[in-house]
């Protein structure tokens, strides 16, 4: 029987549960992963996140058994498994095309890891249709899996990764094969059932708005080494390079010098703005060093009238708009030259008239919307 | 609007399709095949051709004489209904023999690094080039009692006396195992080359140890590999002449042998073609009917796909 153990979801600083220390993975003369340490919490959903060549599968596949380690351990719930082949593992993993067994029965191909395990016949049945049942799949148990749609293929996969309770569940990009009308509802379906199973999950992806949905904490990876780690407002909020910042979400990136460098806030000077920038944050990096600084196009506001105050807005021109329901966004080509771009809510446009493309607009943001990123 | 082939009906463009095989099948299989049988419903006779004709018309009258003495004599002489029980039994062994060869090269072919597996490759391929009578010849020089074998045993001192193999039906079946190999091995290559390796590591993954992960998932999938090379295998080795006769002693029965005798030594046409037609419809038929199946039962398996 799967365990329910509601109100088991992850409740922030939980205890140490995977234990990824110093791994390394080369092939040939490619470092796929560079000594790249992590900790996950127990019933905790974190997401690997990267695009293609970051090493993160080649992560989730050492975690799997596939892959042997060059060097470093790897440990869950205390145990040292990095020298265990795939089959000793507690670890089950959803496969990106599902890998279903297409020879057999959708209750055959839960039923498979059971029945390795030695499960009594008597009791295989039972979790069998535990498991469908829990993803809504049990009235199709007799179907072959190229009689499914997708997105049931999908979960058939689950319920197969699932039914032998694993301490440890791998997702390798769960929505890649799903059609884009119904991945945001899958998403949040997949959540539902991890956090009602109480399982720990570690998922790979490249897809940042999937991440941001599922995850409780994420990490982004490039070059075999995580770059920055930590929940998805943190990561999205205060970005630590121009990678993250411009690899979660789009962000306006602005680089300049520290003129001024007070405890509570820095000026920084831009060629590429009208007035300097006032970041209400104090930051690490001495005067005059060259930074960027990083301003989420929803933080930065358009008007046809020039902001008061000495900082933190530019002027320019209206090159582009386009309306995307929610919100409009805007290009505007700043008198540097830079294009800028900001998104407005349709609220905002529907109230005031709102600046249409060629006219002379000002932007404006407010002093805890810019991040200044040291790299 | 001028007429055009994608114009026409459905059906046109079907038959338009389907003709090219068809009218080779009807020319080089069912034609040839229908003088056979016709042949072995005749009488001898000497003269060109050496039997009767079927037919005759005369004086008005319409005489169809269909003469059954092949066939009598077929499932009259024990030697016929033996030497095809010998046959069968010949060509199940071999058919046995190349599967437990074939599978393990077809298989570690299949998952070597593609220069590798093109190399291998070539080397199942490579005998071919040979005419296949030369290489029988080679075998005949490997396995005589003063042959390659037995003089690098005896030198090794594994033997003292020279092994009987030459003219034995152990002979023949070394040459019918090492001729065709490579029909066992090739189809089941190109099915094994499309296996999903992530099937494997999801067996694994599922805590199957390598062995099971095998049996239950890489097998099984692949089994219409299997049964096209068996057929491959199976069916040719039934009538093999050449390595018999080359190889096999003088009790060596097989199918084809007979026919030649019949055929060239005998002169008796009817005769071979009562032997050919037997073995058609009682070997060939009923295989034909199970690969039939097969394939309509792994169609099924395949499946549609809803989207």
């Amino acid at each position: 029987m799967i365990e329910i153990r509601p109100g088991a979801s992850w409740s922030g600083a939980a205890d140490e549960f995977v234990r990824i220390e110093d791994i390394v993975k080369i092939y040939g003369d490619v470092v796929a992963v560079q000594s790249l340490s992590l900790s996950v919490g127990r019933h905790e959903i974190f997401a690997l996140l990267g695009s293609s060549g970051c090493g993160k599968s080649t992560l989730l596949r050492m975690l799997a058994g596939f892959e042997e380690a060059t060097s470093g351990r790897i440990f869950l719930d205390n145990e040292d498994i990095t020298a265990l082949p795939p089959y000793k593992r507690p670890v089950n993993m959803m496969f990106q095309s599902y890998a279903l067994f297409p020879h057999m029965t959708v209750e055959a191909n839960v039923a498979f890891g059971l029945k390795q395990e030695g499960v009594p016949r008597n009791e295989i049945h039972g979790r069998v249709y535990e498991a469908l049942d829990l993803v809504q799949m049990g009235a199709y148990a007799r179907r072959k899996p190229s009689q499914l749609s997708g997105g049931q293929q999908q979960r058939v996969a689950l319920a197969r990764s699932l039914v032998k309770r694993p301490k440890l569940l791998l997702l390798d990009e769960p929505m890649s094969a799903l059609d884009k009308q119904i991945r945001q509802k899958t998403q949040i379906e997949l959540v539902k059932i991890l956090d009602k199973v109480g399982v720990t999950c570690i998922m790979v992806t490249h897809d940042q708005e999937e991440a941001m949905t599922m995850a409780h904490r994420l990490a982004v990876m490039s070059e075999g080494q995580i770059v920055q780690c930590g929940t998805p407002q943190e990561v999205y909020d205060f970005p630590n390079s121009r990678f993250v910042a411009g690899f979660i979400g789009s962000t306006n990136l602005f680089s300049g010098t520290i003129t001024v460098d007070e405890a509570d806030h820095v000026q920084i000077e831009s060629e590429q703005l009208s007035r300097p920038l006032r970041v209400d944050h104090g930051v690490s990096e001495p005067l005059g060093m060259e930074v960027h600084v990083s301003i989420r196009p929803e933080r930065i506001r358009v008007h046809r009238e020039q902001p008061a105050g000495e900082a933190n807005w530019s002027h320019g021109v209206v090159s582009h708009m386009a309306w995307m329901g929610s919100y409009a966004r805007y290009q505007i080509r700043l008198d540097s030259g830079m294009l800028a771009e900001a998104s407005v809510p349709s609220q905002a446009m529907l109230q005031s008239d709102a600046p249409a493309v060629d006219e002379e607009v000002y932007i404006d943001w407010s002093g805890d919307s810019a991040t200044v990123l040291p790299s | 609007m001028k007429p055009s082939i994608a114009r026409a009906p459905v059906a046109w463009r079907r038959i338009l399709t389907i003709a090219p095989p068809f009218i080779w099948l009807v020319l080089f299989l069912l034609v040839p095949f229908l003088l056979v049988l016709k042949i072995s419903f005749a009488d001898l006779q000497f003269g060109i051709p050496p039997y009767t004709a079927l037919a005759e018309f005369k004086d008005y009258t319409l005489s169809v004489v269909l003469n059954l003495r092949g066939y009598a004599l077929l499932f009259s002489d024990s030697l016929y209904v033996a030497t095809y029980l010998h046959s069968v039994k010949m060509a199940a062994v071999t058919t046995l023999c190349c599967m437990l060869i074939g599978y393990p090269m077809a298989y570690y072919i299949a998952r070597s690094e593609p220069a590798v597996r093109n190399l291998l490759l070539i080397g199942v391929i490579l005998p071919f080039w040979t005419s296949l009578l030369l290489r029988v010849y080679a075998w005949i020089g490997i396995l005589r009692n003063d042959g390659l074998l037995n003089n690098l045993l005896m030198w090794a001192g594994m033997i003292d006396q020279p092994l009987e193999i030459y003219r034995t039906d152990l002979a023949v079946y070394i040459g019918l195992v090492y001729a065709y190999l490579p029909f066992f091995i090739l189809p089941l290559y190109a099915n094994l080359v499309k296996l999903d390796v992530r099937l494997l590591e999801a067996a694994y993954d599922l805590g199957a140890r390598p062995w099971r992960a095998f049996v239950s998932v890489v097998l099984p999938l692949s089994m219409p590999g299997v049964i096209a090379g068996a057929m491959l295998v199976f069916i040719p080795s039934v009538g093999e002449f050449v390595i018999p006769e080359m190889l096999g002693g003088a009790d060596t029965l097989m199918i084809g042998r007979v026919m030649w005798t019949e055929f060239f030594n005998n002169s008796d046409w009817p005769m071979a073609a009562a032997v050919t037609c037997v073995m058609v419809l009682l070997l060939l038929v009923p295989l034909v009917l199970f690969q039939y199946g097969q394939v309509r039962q792994l169609g099924m398996r395949g499946g549609r796909r809803n989207g």
